[in-house]
């Protein structure tokens, strides 16, 4: 039986009358890597906080580890590597004295860390950079290096809060193959994104999340497979004529989703119902076949898009 | 599968306030090292220099019109007279420059305190080695504060080298209330407070003059605040006068370091564990 490190059953969390997060049930299997998908404000930074013993659950029952944040903070937070969202590297020391303060306040032995640090300059690929201030890096570098710096006390569990935005797209792609290579060794990673492509590339589970509830779970595969069709065709008309075409289109398609500057038809063959449209003599502006993706599954589940 | 890091947090598990205390002040302290030995050395120095301006212009020159003064324990300079006064207020400015303005940017900009409240720490280590690095800077003013006076003549016995403990508590007891007052602060201008209470506590407090000149009810109220306190307790110790006094001067900064450290604990816990 697989080990289970994370499981919370009736989460919740409220701020007054607001509720962050709803009621949510959800496992995390060691060595397994677990998405929160969902639009900014669907209540997964608070999960993150919650699991991250830096915010206390209004109700519900949460163990990590075997240990409940309420009760083993503490501990908790010593068996965890905590990237959040907005860097809080300490911008007034180097990059390798960012590392060790770190690995210090975890009251691990300066010479375990000075050993550890080679090593996880590598890993983030910053050894030319290790006597710069923080302040001079980039936003890649520096989102590297929060990485390496968590990964100083040798966490069984890596939380990483929205780990690619604001990056440019080179950057992003050297950040998943760092965050491939954790996978790899089997560091457990818990990843919260509202991006569909970085949930598809780094999840082998995920929840999706709207308005601090649990919407669906299970593999992107799967998620795909379930909530939407093999493909889809988005077309254009024009934003004034894209409205009168819906109900023109809508018998011919399995589903039909309609955003603001183009349609999407969901098929089990794109090209196939593309020809079927174009037979009609109806002609669209531009037209796209492509798989079917998370953002369909989210769409599919609230009939909203994840980014707006 | 049990890390180093999760072993070292069990440690202090079972005892008391272990939610809030790791017993790793002193890392802290090792960060703001690190981050002092490559910053401005100038902004030390400035901070330092202004009661030292003040014993230079006031003791010597006012105290050129003034004349000597008579104490009970016999005629001194008006420089040796304002001395301690300035001492303590040197502590003081030393304490409140970290404990205020450095620890407000920590808290609301760089997300220090957030990044070490993600670790095992807990914000009992982050208030204990914020204040006590606060306390060591006020420590150092008063120290070489000490030295320069001694440098000009201006202490008479040896009791003046009490002068550095008794500064030190001083200095412990603003950079305690200092942090807890600015854990509340919200904004840059509320900051100003510090300053609008600050620079009149220090007009007023009787280091220039003897409280005498001001109504009983004036007096009491001077009385009642921090930089008197600090004045009494510093020239106290300074003239080895060990009575009632100076304990009720010392059991009021007892009182102010535990309270701070207190209101500090409680709201950074509710900062950054909500």
């Amino acid at each position: 039986m697989t080990e289970m490190l994370i499981q919370a059953r009736g989460l919740t969390k409220t701020y007054g009358d607001f509720v962050a997060v709803d009621g949510i049930d959800f496992d995390v299997a060691k060595g397994e890597s677990f998405g929160f998908l969902g639009p900014n404000g669907a209540g997964k930074s608070t999960t993150m906080r919650i699991i991250g013993a830096t915010s206390v659950r209004t109700s519900g029952t949460l163990t990590i580890l075997g240990k409940d944040p309420e009760v083993n903070g503490p501990q908790i937070r010593a068996h965890l590597g905590v990237v959040p969202q907005q860097d809080n590297l300490d911008n007034e020391l180097t990059v390798s004295e960012n590392i060790f303060i770190y690995g210090r306040y975890f009251g691990l032995s300066s010479s375990f860390i000075n050993k550890k640090i080679p090593e996880l300059l590598e890993f983030a690929q910053l050894e030319e950079k290790k006597d710069t201030k923080v302040e001079a890096l980039s936003g890649g570098m520096k989102r590297r290096l929060t990485i390496a710096r968590s990964l100083v006390s040798e966490p069984d569990i890596l939380m990483l809060d929205e780990p690619t935005t604001g990056l440019d797209p080179q950057a992003r792609h050297i950040l998943w193959d760092r965050l491939f290579r954790l996978k790899e060794q089997g560091v457990t990673l818990l990843i919260t994104t509202h991006y569909m492509d970085e949930a598809e590339q780094l999840c082998d589970r995920l929840i999706v999340m709207d308005r601090g509830k649990i919407m669906a779970e299970d593999s992107p595969a799967q998620l795909i497979k379930t909530y939407s069709t093999k493909e889809v065709l988005e077309v254009r008309f024009g934003s004034d004529r894209n409205q009168e075409m819906v109900e023109v289109l809508r018998p011919l398609a399995d589903r039909i989703e309609v955003l603001p500057d183009r349609i999407l038809l969901y098929a089990t063959d794109g090209e196939q119902l593309l020809e079927q449209i174009t037979a009609k003599g109806i002609h669209p502006n531009t037209s796209l076949v492509r798989r079917s993706s998370l953002e369909d599954v989210f769409l599919r589940l609230t009939g909203r898009s994840l980014v707006e | 599968m049990t890390s180093n890091a999760v072993a070292l947090s069990e440690r202090r598990l079972g005892k008391f306030g272990d939610k809030y205390f790791a017993g790793r002040p002193q890392q802290v302290l090792l960060r703001n090292w690190l981050s002092f030995k490559s910053s401005a050395w100038i902004a030390v120095v400035s901070g330092f220099l202004e009661p030292v301006l003040y014993l230079l212009s006031f003791g010597y020159g006012i105290g050129e019109l003034v004349g000597n003064i008579s104490t009970p324990g016999g005629d001194i300079s008006y420089a040796a007279y304002i001395a301690p006064g300035l001492l303590a207020t040197s502590a003081m400015n030393g304490a409140m420059l970290d404990s205020t303005w450095n620890v407000f940017f920590k808290l609301n900009e760089s997300r220090l305190y957030k990044a070490m409240l993600a670790t095992s720490l807990g914000p009992l280590d982050v208030a204990l080695g914020e204040i006590a690095w606060a306390l060591m800077r006020g420590g150092l003013y008063a120290t070489a504060f000490t030295i320069i006076i001694a440098g000009l003549g201006l202490v008479t016995s040896w009791w003046a080298i009490l002068a550095i403990p008794a500064a030190i508590i001083v200095a412990f007891g603003f950079a305690s209330f200092g942090m807890a007052i600015t854990s509340f602060m919200k904004s840059h201008h509320q900051m100003n407070f510090f300053e609008i209470f600050l620079l009149p506590m220090f007009l007023f407090s009787g280091a220039f003059y003897p409280l005498t000149v001001f109504p009983g009810w004036a007096q009491a109220i001077i009385k009642a605040l921090p930089l008197r306190q600090a004045i009494e307790l510093v020239t106290r110790a300074m003239n080895g006068e060990f009575g009632i006094n100076i304990l009720v001067n010392f059991t009021y900064f007892l009182v102010m370091i535990c309270v701070g450290l207190f209101f500090t604990t409680k709201r950074l816990n509710a900062l950054f564990m909500k």
